[in-house]
């Protein structure tokens, strides 16, 4: 008795094991995202400052920022990098906010942060398409 | 037991008067303030799909103080994420050692010039 006890506890705790290293493999993989997105994301960053400080000089107006984009491939190339890469980015933080201070479970997290992935893809893609076709 | 733990941590102020707090604190605040941003900056984007008039629309209804400084918060916020990033991206795969507190003065530097450059920039 005692020792099917102490296999049934053996098994409960090598599924808590299993669970856990499951939990670290998955936090491990999102730091590693975040960083690799972040990367890409700080080069993007830069160029878009230095976008924002040309684009804004003497206001903003439809002709002249559709007149830069409209069938600039290479334009459109580099705002779909940083698209993809912040939709990689954003998720992670967001996710992790959710269940730090928001007290979101890890199974939540991750749904949340792949409907944040989807939205800042569709959305930012789309934006893309509407600058540049 | 670990909501215990938690309850100390943060009630702790003593760990949150640090600088090294604050570039935690600024650096997921101002992720989460860009977060929220970029739907609707895509969005005013994609104003484009309905013409230049639905865009130039959108352009003069921003095209208003209120707006422009939120736009100048946004330019920092985002230079000071980017930058508050590259620091520790440097702190984690970076050679150097040490606690480079100095750092996070950088990081703010960054964002007061990237503010600075984008009020010039508005008025120029």
């Amino acid at each position: 008795m005692r020792a099917t006890g102490a296999a049934v506890e053996g098994a409960a705790g090598s599924r808590r094991a299993e669970g856990a290293a499951a939990l670290a493999i998955a936090q491990a993989r999102r730091w590693y995202w975040q960083r690799i997105s972040a990367m890409v994301l700080a080069i993007c960053v830069l160029a878009h400052l230095a976008v924002i400080l040309y684009a804004v000089r003497g206001g903003l107006s439809a002709a002249e920022i559709l007149g830069r984009t409209r069938g600039n491939w290479a334009f459109a190339a580099f705002y779909t990098v940083f698209v993809v890469a912040s939709a990689v980015h954003v998720p992670v933080g967001i996710a992790n906010i959710a269940r730090e201070w928001a007290g979101v479970g890890e199974r939540a997290g991750v749904w949340l942060g792949r409907a944040v992935a989807l939205l800042v893809l569709a959305m930012g893609l789309r934006a893309v398409v509407a600058v540049v076709a | 037991m670990k909501a215990i733990a938690g309850a100390i941590r943060r009630s702790d102020a003593r760990a949150h008067r640090h600088a090294s707090w604050w570039a935690f604190a600024l650096h997921r605040g101002s992720g989460l303030a860009l977060a929220v941003f970029l739907p609707l900056h895509f969005w005013a984007l994609g104003q484009a799909l309905h013409g230049d008039a639905a865009l130039d629309g959108f352009l003069r209804f921003a095209d208003r103080p209120l707006f422009k400084l939120a736009e100048w918060g946004l330019v920092v916020l985002l230079a000071l994420h980017m930058a508050g990033g590259v620091r520790l991206l440097l702190i984690e795969f970076g050679p150097w050692s040490g606690l480079r507190k100095d750092w996070i003065a950088g990081a703010a530097g960054v964002a007061v010039l990237a503010g600075v450059a984008f009020a010039l920039a508005l008025v120029a």
